[in-house]
C-alpha cells in the first residue's frame, strides 16, 4: 500500500512512453483479474445469497419453486432439539480439537524443524493424515474403531483393562471423543506445517544469542519462540477451528450423526435436512448458522497475518 | 557468555553440563519423532495388515490383529481392481483433478500477477476479498450449488464437479501465488521491459519461468484439496460410474450392512500413498509460499 502511494504522482510526471505502460498496466490488471472475478461472483457470491435466499422459502428437492414463507423455516428448525444438538457439538467440538491441534501441532512443528536421521521419512508419515482424502481415513478410522475388531480394543482387552468392548461409536461420549480425535489426527499436520513457517522465520541469532544468555530449552521456547511465533500460531488454530467447524465428512462416515444424533453437528445436519430429507429450506437455516463464526474467524485470521510482518 | 575470568575447571563443567543436555535433548527429539510418526502412521498400518488378510484371520476376535496368523492374501486388493468400480472412482479424481488444476492455474496466475504486481487501488482489497472468499466453506454452499448444477442439467455427471470444485482452489491458489509473485524481485520484469518487451511479454518471458517452482507447488496443493473434497461429490452426483474416489469408496463398498473392510482398507492405502508422497515432494515449497502470501503486504 505505501509504495503504491508513493508510486502513483511519480508515474504521473514521466512522459509519453511511461505512460502509455501504465495505461497498458490497468488494462492488463483489469483483464487478468476479470474471468475470476466473474466466476467467484457467479459460483460463489450469487450461491451464498441465495443461500440466504432459501432459508425464507419452501424450496424442496422434489418442488424448486421459489415461495417466501418468512421465518417459518426458522420456527420448525429451532423447535427442533437435534438442532441445538447440533450446534452445541458443532461448538463442543471445534473448541476441543482447536486446542489440541495447538499443542500437538505445535509439537510436531518443533520436531519438523530440528535436524535428525530419517527426517524425510517421517515427515512422510506424519502429512499423510491431512494429504489423505478425509472420506478414505474416516473409513480407515471406522474400521479402527469397529465395534467387534477393534484392534484397540484387542490391546486393552490383553492388557487387562477391559473386558468387554469399548464400542467406540455406540456409546455417545465415546463416539464424541472419537470423532474429536479423527479431527485432530487429520489436522496437526496442516497446523503443523503453518507453525514450521514461523519457527523458520525466527532469524537464528536470536535463538543462538538466547541460548548464549543460557536460556534452557523451556525458557527459550515460552519467552522467545512463542511470542515471537504467537500470530502463525493464532493462524494454525483458526484454520484448525475452520476445518473442523465446517467439516461434515467425519461426522458423516464415522457416526453419520449417531448414536441418537448425539455426534451430529451444524454441517451433517443440515445435509440430513437439506439432501437426504429433501428440504432445502430448513437445510438453508441451518448452513446460515455456520457464517457469522466464520467472519469472526476470518477476521482474526487476517489480524493475526498482519502482525507477522512485524518481525 | 561465561566470564572470561572464570577458571578452567568452572568451563569443563559448563561443558559437561551443556554435552549432557544436548544428548538429552537429541534423544528427547528421536522419541517425539518416533511417537509423532507412529500415532500418524498407525490407521494406514492397520489399513496395509487388515487389507492383505483373510476373512478367517480377520474376523475372529482372538488373532492378533497386528500378525498374520494364517498367510496373507492379495484376493481382496485384487478383488477391488477387478469386481469394483474403483479404477473408475480413481480415473475420475484423476480428471477432474487435473481439469480443475487448469482451470485454477489460468485463473489464478492472472489474477494473482494483477493483484501482486500491477498496483491498482484496489489491489489491497482485492487481495483480502479472495482470501475471505476461501474460507465461505462448501458446507455452506452445497444446498443452493446443488439447485445451480441441477439448472444447468449436470446433475449426476462428473462434469459437476470441473465447474464447481475450482470454487475452492481458485481463491487459496491465487493466495498462495501472490505470495510466490512477491518474492520474485520487481526489477526482473522492469529490466525485461526495459529492453523493450511489453509488460505482458515481460511476464510471459520472465516471471512465468521464475514462477514455475511456486506453480508446481500449487498443482499438488490445488489436486490434493479436489481429491479431498466431500460434500460436494456427495450432493451432486449418485451413478456409480460418476462417482469420484472419496464418495465411490465409502459408498460403492458397502453392501447395506456388509463392508468390503480389506478392500475398504486397500483403497485407502492406494490412494493416501501416491498423494502423500507427491506432496511430499513440494513441502518446501509450499511453505514458503504460505508465508509470503500472508506476510510481505
Amino acid at each position: 500500500m505505501a509504495e503504491m502511494v508513493s508510486d502513483a504522482p511519480a508515474r504521473q510526471t514521466l512522459a509519453g512512453a511511461r505512460q502509455r505502460l501504465a495505461d497498458r498496466d490497468g488494462f492488463l490488471a483489469w483483464i487478468f483479474l476479470v474471468p475470476t472475478v466473474v466466476y467467484i461472483v457467479v459460483l460463489v457470491a450469487i450461491p451464498f445469497f441465495l443461500a440466504i435466499a432459501f432459508a425464507f422459502s419452501d424450496v424442496t428437492a422434489g418442488n424448486p419453486s421459489y415461495d417466501w414463507v418468512g421465518l417459518e423455516n426458522f420456527r420448525r428448525v429451532f423447535a427442533d432439539p437435534v438442532f441445538w444438538q447440533s450446534l452445541r457439538n458443532t461448538f463442543v467440538f471445534t473448541v476441543i480439537s482447536m486446542l489440541l491441534i495447538v499443542v500437538f501441532g505445535k509439537v510436531l512443528a518443533m520436531v519438523l524443524t530440528a535436524d535428525f536421521k530419517g527426517k524425510w521419512i517421517v515427515r512422510f508419515l506424519v502429512l499423510l493424515p491431512w494429504t489423505t482424502p478425509v472420506a478414505l481415513s474416516s473409513i480407515t478410522w471406522l474400521w479402527l474403531l469397529h465395534s467387534i475388531y477393534s484392534p484397540i480394543d484387542w490391546v486393552l482387552r490383553t492388557v487387562g483393562l477391559i473386558d468387554d468392548n469399548s464400542y467406540f461409536l455406540g456409546r455417545p461420549a465415546l463416539a464424541m471423543g472419537s470423532v474429536i480425535a479423527v479431527h485432530v489426527w487429520r489436522l496437526v499436520p496442516l497446523a503443523a506445517v503453518i507453525m514450521m513457517v514461523g519457527i523458520l522465520s525466527i532469524p537464528d541469532d536470536l535463538i543462538e544469542a538466547s541460548r548464549i544468555d543460557g536460556a534452557g530449552f523451556w525458557r527459550r521456547l515460552f519467552e522467545v519462540t512463542i511470542p515471537l511465533t504467537f500470530p502463525l500460531i493464532a493462524v494454525a488454530a483458526l484454520f484448525g477451528a475452520i476445518f473442523t467447524f465446517t467439516d461434515m465428512a467425519v461426522v458423516y462416515i464415522l457416526t453419520a450423526g449417531g448414536p441418537t444424533n448425539s455426534t451430529q453437528v451444524l454441517a451433517s445436519w443440515s445435509f440430513t435436512r437439506g439432501i437426504a430429507g429433501g428440504d432445502i429450506g430448513q437445510g438453508a437455516v441451518i448452513a446460515l448458522f455456520l457464517f457469522p463464526l466464520l467472519l469472526a474467524a476470518a477476521v482474526l485470521i487476517l489480524r493475526a497475518v498482519r502482525k507477522v510482518e512485524t518481525f | 557468555m561465561a566470564a572470561p575470568t572464570a577458571s578452567i575447571g568452572d568451563n569443563a563443567r559448563l561443558r559437561r553440563h551443556y554435552a549432557r543436555r544436548a544428548v538429552l535433548g537429541r534423544v528427547g527429539l528421536y522419541v517425539v519423532a518416533v511417537l509423532a510418526a507412529l500415532v500418524c502412521a498407525m490407521p494406514f498400518v492397520w489399513s496395509t495388515l487388515t487389507a492383505t488378510k483373510l476373512n478367517a484371520d480377520l474376523y475372529n476376535p482372538d488373532n492378533n490383529p497386528f500378525l498374520y496368523n494364517q498367510p496373507p492374501t492379495a484376493d481382496h486388493v485384487m478383488f477391488l481392481f477387478k469386481n469394483t468400480a474403483f479404477m473408475t472412482f480413481a480415473w475420475n479424481t484423476l480428471w477432474v483433478g487435473l481439469l480443475v488444476v487448469l482451470i485454477t492455474l489460468a485463473l489464478g496466475i492472472p489474477a494473482a500477477y494483477s493483484i501482486a504486481r500491477l498496483n491498482r487501488p484496489w489491489s489491497t482489497p482485492m487481495g483480502i476479498a479472495i482470501f475471505f472468499v476461501y474460507l465461505v466453506p462448501p458446507s455452506l454452499l452445497f444446498l443452493s450449488l446443488s439447485r445451480v448444477v441441477v439448472a444447468l442439467g449436470l446433475q449426476d455427471s462428473t462434469w459437476s464437479l470441473v465447474l464447481i470444485y475450482p470454487t475452492i482452489t481458485v481463491p487459496v491458489s491465487t493466495w498462495l501465488l501472490i505470495g510466490f509473485l512477491k518474492a520474485l524481485p520487481r526489477d526482473i520484469e522492469e529490466q525485461a521491459m526495459v529492453d523493450g518487451y511489453s509488460r505482458l511479454g515481460a511476464m510471459l518471458r520472465t516471471i512465468l519461468p521464475l514462477l514455475f517452482p511456486g506453480t508446481v507447488a500449487v498443482v499438488v496443493f490445488a489436486f490434493t484439496l479436489t481429491a479431498s473434497e466431500f460434500i460436494y461429490a456427495l450432493t451432486f452426483i449418485s451413478p456409480t460410474q460418476e462417482k469420484v474416489v472419496s464418495t465411490g469408496v465409502p459408498t460403492e463398498l458397502v453392501r447395506g450392512d456388509v463392508f468390503f473392510w480389506q478392500s475398504l482398507q486397500a483403497a485407502n492405502i492406494f490412494v493416501a500413498i501416491p498423494i502423500a508422497f507427491v506432496f511430499n515432494l513440494f513441502l518446501a515449497r509450499f511453505i514458503s509460499g504460505f508465508t509470503m502470501g500472508a506476510v510481505k503486504g
